[in-house]
């Protein structure tokens, strides 16, 4: 049977990235020099309409159900598209910077994203793969896209070994489903562990567990987050900007949907092990992020205690723990994507500037830079009026509904650990008095004008009318 | 729109007026806001001139998110009123003391400042849990950067440590709210307390008790009870003169408001079974906290640890579950905000012209500036609780009602009042009297017009409420009332506000995915 013209229309976003992935690539091969600045503005012109499409697509099924348009699923490629139009805009600036304005920068973003369109609609655990192979792919060049930088060739390499090695424990689990179930369709693999008779849940269990630990790599939960670090510091500020959320968001996006959907009914088994996860993970971030000096790498363990708090979302395994997880992610995408864009602007030529002390006095240089970093920071705290407030709120929420009292004590007094190192980037912002490193600021270029502002705008929106974007999310059923 | 709201949204619109006037115009833009703020919260006492309402006025309640329905609930009540208009009332003087004091970053201090009074106003009149907690948090940011910008020498230690202390105890607090939301399936404190009274929500009395504890520690932070009380000294010797009247006079009473108003009506049992170690707590600090001011060689943190003594008092009184004891503690709370915020204004009056907190630096003020030292000798006097002064009526009505709970606590919390004499008097003598040292013969100058401007006011206030206390105390005693009455007859009937599946699904949370599929 061909696929008819709906199920090519439930596609289109991913089409629509890869041709412009591909026109990129041509026109950096055929265009001179000089005119290879419409890259940027080609990459947002095609992310935009890929958003546009993914938008307004038709919910339901496409290609033998091989791929689910619902809206959890173009809830998350709403989200990544956005995540890769912010990236594009605070990355262009940093390019003719470091003097590689190259269009296969733009051309392996979009395939990143592209890739993550893929995961997150997929409805069966090849295509899930596919989409994190063309994803992880391309991730791994472009932590290392400054290849004369050895801090970049560290980061791609490190990256790039431990995610394959990640990637196999992934495949690994699919082939025993597929060895058990005889399907890879993940609503048939909960119909055969539902069906009477089905006897093989400790190997569904070990399944669970190898892909848990596969996916845990990515979303980097502890024990399996040790790459994190070392890959944000290295990577190029923007990359590390997009590693952390965009990857980030798609795979906590596959992870909810193979854990509420496939194993939904073995939940009992594997509840406790990815509770002790996340707290694991919460504790590891915050209390590891507590002592760095370097701000890319705080705000990396930053990012594995975030985290820590979507897994509590997970371990709660309910609707309204994946509605507060979606909510969370979008939240915590466009205040980490703000706030990486505020560290690139800083960092300047060659990231010199990326200690947290060299922050110093940059409110009374840069007050606007400051005050949305402060945006930024409050949300990563969790203080009301911002988005990563209700993110929290709703999180620990789904927890108590949940009945998980414990987890939610110690997630919340996690988050008020968790203020002491965002605080502490606050207290040398605005009252040390500034030092060398903030003198000759440049302005602020225009790309990275609109990401920081766009950021903080809907970090802003998220916390005063969460209802937007919760409404929403709400709306999802993951069975 | 009532009045509540314009009171309320005034400051946040004065706030994001300030970010964008020219920097000169900031001292003068934010008198005239924190002015026009007082000036309309004046037209909140309209409906307590006359009569004493029981209920809510000014209330209005619309939707702000709907689903978890949280509602934009505020409403004034005979105790919110008089908290209100204590923080209306400070923050134009807060403006006029910082007129010279602050020389750098002036905008933005100014603008802190009014955005500190939007969340402290919005703290005091929230009926949303929810909203009371956005404003919790929400005033604690502005306050941060207060004293970590324009403090003293180890400001940065003292504000960090604010935060994360406050920021601990409220973690706790946002956890029992959501607890009570997911079993009533409401934000609303009067819709909550009802189905807790009406036994419609019933909590084992360990889950009472643990929720009791998770409110309390928040509220205990604040307040500050000993021994959680270390946050406060350092952030009242490293804050501006300004920030440590906002922190003391209305910061702390965030606290004690909290445990009066929300704490001990919604958990009275818990309440009634933790009585005896948290009173024993506040007779400690009261106590502790005098015994330290007596020896501090600074004079800030003289006045700080004074601060815990005299919060104590009003901590006892809560838990002494009598009407005089709760009628004291509201007065105490008012006079201590008028009483030590002036005090706070006069120690930085002193450290304008000495540039010293050390009480060693002075001596022999009086000859200097005379004037200085008859109204830092009143509020001194005010402060130690002498008659026809303000805190009087409070600590007198506290004692009494400590003495009727059990007559030991107001033994020992009396204590406290002769030891605040000692302190205060002692203080009083080593700046004052004396021979004046050349330094201070040299720095020291009488108060100026702008300096009597800000003091004459508080001054006022402490013969006000020392010799009328009855233009008070009625609305406080009415809403008392209210609250005793409510701790004592734990069932009531659920009022028609509830929502109608409040006391249907107390069991299933409510979700907008049920209706969607």
């Amino acid at each position: 049977m061909m696929p008819t013209t709906p199920e090519y229309m439930r596609f289109l976003p991913e089409m629509i990235l890869t041709i412009t992935g591909i026109l990129i690539m041509f026109l950096e091969a055929v265009l001179p020099d000089g005119k290879k600045t419409i890259f940027a503005p080609l990459s947002i012109l095609g992310l935009a309409a890929a958003m546009i499409a993914a938008a307004t697509s038709d919910p339901g099924t496409a290609f033998h159900d091989m791929l689910i348009v619902d809206t959890f699923g173009t809830f998350f490629r709403v989200l990544v598209i956005g995540v890769g139009i912010l990236a594009v805009f605070s990355s262009s600036e940093y390019l003719t910077r470091e003097n590689t304005p190259g269009g296969e920068f733009y051309a392996l973003l979009i395939f990143s994203v592209m890739g993550q369109c893929v995961m997150v609609t997929a409805n069966e655990l090849i295509m899930i793969f596919i989409g994190l192979e063309i994803s992880s792919i391309a991730s791994y060049i472009l932590a290392g896209y400054l290849r004369e930088d050895p801090r970049n060739n560290e980061s791609a390499l490190k990256y790039f070994l431990l995610g394959s090695f990640a990637t196999g424990f992934l495949l690994y689990g699919v082939s025993w489903i597929y060895g058990i179930t005889g399907v890879t369709n993940l609503e048939l693999v909960r119909h055969a562990i539902e069906t009477p008779g089905f006897d093989s849940f400790a190997l569904a269990g070990v399944a669970a567990a190898l892909i848990f630990v596969g996916l845990g790599f990515k979303i980097s939960a502890a024990p399996f987050q040790v790459w994190a670090p070392d890959v944000y510091q290295g990577a190029p500020a923007p990359v590390s900007a997009f590693l952390s959320v965009g990857p980030k968001a798609a795979a906590f996006a596959i992870l909810l949907r193979i854990f509420l959907t496939a194993f939904g009914p073995i939940a009992d088994r594997w509840t406790p092990f990815v509770w002790s996860c996340a707290l694991a993970t919460m504790i590891v971030g915050n209390f590891a992020a507590l002592k760095q000096t370097n701000i890319k790498r705080m705000l990396a363990y930053s990012s594995i205690a975030h985290a820590g708090y979507v897994l509590v979302a997970v371990t709660a395994h309910s609707d309204t723990g994946a509605a507060a997880a979606m909510f969370y992610l979008a939240a915590y995408a466009l205040t980490n994507i703000g706030a990486f864009a505020v560290v690139t602007y800083f960092a300047r030529k060659g990231e010199q500037y990326v200690s947290i002390d060299d922050f110093a006095g940059l409110s009374q240089r840069q007050p606007m830079m400051a005050a949305m970093m402060t945006i930024f920071l409050l949300s990563l705290i969790g203080v009301p009026l911002t988005g990563g407030f209700f993110g929290k709120f709703y999180i620990f929420k789904s927890a108590l509904d949940a009945n998980l009292y414990w987890l939610t004590i110690l997630g919340l007094l996690n988050s008020a650990v968790a203020a002491y190192y965002y605080l502490h980037i606050l207290v040398v912002m605005y009252m040390k008095e500034p030092g060398e490193s903030s003198e000759n600021l440049p302005p602020v270029g225009f790309g990275l004008k609109v990401a920081v502002y766009a950021s903080a705008l809907g970090t802003l929106i998220l916390g005063i009318f969460p209802g937007l974007i919760l409404d929403y999310a709400s709306r999802t059923v993951l069975k | 729109m009532t009045t509540l709201d314009l009171v309320l949204f005034l400051p946040l619109i004065g706030f994001l007026l300030m970010l964008v006037i020219p920097k000169d115009l900031s001292r003068m833009a934010a008198l005239t806001i924190s002015l026009a703020v007082f000036a309309a919260s004046l037209a909140l006492l309209a409906p307590y001139w006359f009569a004493y309402p029981t209920g809510y006025t000014f209330e209005t309640n619309i939707s702000w998110i709907n689903y978890p329905p949280i509602h934009y609930h505020v409403g004034l009540d005979g105790l919110s009123l008089w908290l209100v208009l204590l923080s209306t009332f400070l923050t134009p003087i807060a403006v006029v003391v910082s007129w010279k004091y602050i020389d750098h970053r002036v905008k933005e201090y100014f603008a802190f400042l009014i955005l500190l009074e939007f969340g402290l106003i919005g703290v005091f009149i929230s009926i949303d849990l929810f909203l009371f907690y956005v404003f919790w948090e929400l005033a604690l940011v502005p306050m941060y950067f207060l004293i970590g910008i324009w403090g003293h020498d180890r400001r940065i230690y003292a504000t960090v440590k604010f935060f994360l202390y406050t920021m601990a105890g409220s973690v706790l607090m946002l956890g029992a709210i959501i607890y009570l939301y997911n079993q009533t399936g409401t934000f609303d404190y009067n819709v909550i307390r009802n189905l807790i009274a009406s036994g419609h929500l019933a909590l084992t009395s360990r889950a009472e008790m643990l929720l009791f504890l998770a409110f309390f520690i928040a509220f205990a932070v604040k307040v500050p009870l000993f021994p959680l009380h270390t946050w406060l000294p350092d952030a009242h010797v490293e804050a501006p003169t300004a920030g440590s009247v906002m922190l003391a006079s209305v910061m702390l009473k965030m606290g004690t408001y909290g445990l009066l108003r929300l704490c001990v009506p919604l958990f009275p049992n818990a309440a009634h079974q933790s009585a005896p170690w948290v009173n024993a707590l506040a007779i400690t600090g009261i106590i502790f906290g005098a015994l330290v001011a007596l020896v501090q060689p600074n004079m800030k943190k003289l006045v700080a640890y004074s601060s815990v003594s005299h919060l104590g008092f009003v901590v006892l009184g809560i838990f002494s579950f009598t009407q005089q004891g709760l009628d004291g503690a509201v007065y105490i709370m008012l006079a201590h905000g008028i009483a030590t915020g002036a005090l706070f204004v006069l120690v930085g009056f002193l450290y304008e012209r000495r540039h010293s907190l050390e009480i060693s630096a002075y001596g022999g003020v009086a000859t200097a500036a005379p004037n200085l030292a008859i109204v830092f000798s009143i509020t001194t006097l005010a402060s130690i609780g002498l008659p026809m002064l303000s805190n009087f009526v409070g600590e007198y009505l506290v004692l009494q009602g400590a003495a009727q709970a059990n007559f030991n606590y107001a033994v020992a919390a009396a204590l406290g009042v002769i030891l605040s004499a000692c302190y205060m008097l002692w203080l009083y003598q080593r700046i004052f009297f004396g021979k004046p040292s050349e330094s201070v013969t040299h720095h020291v100058f009488d108060l100026t017009p702008r300096e009597w401007a800000a003091i004459l006011p508080l001054l006022a206030l402490m013969f006000w409420m020392g010799s009328f206390s009855q233009t008070f105390m009625p609305a406080i005693t009415t809403q008392n009332a209210v609250i005793l009455q409510q701790m004592q007859q734990p069932s009531q009937p659920v009022v028609a506000r509830a929502p109608r599946r409040a006391a249907s699904t107390l069991v299933s949370p409510p979700s907008a995915s049920q209706e969607a599929r």
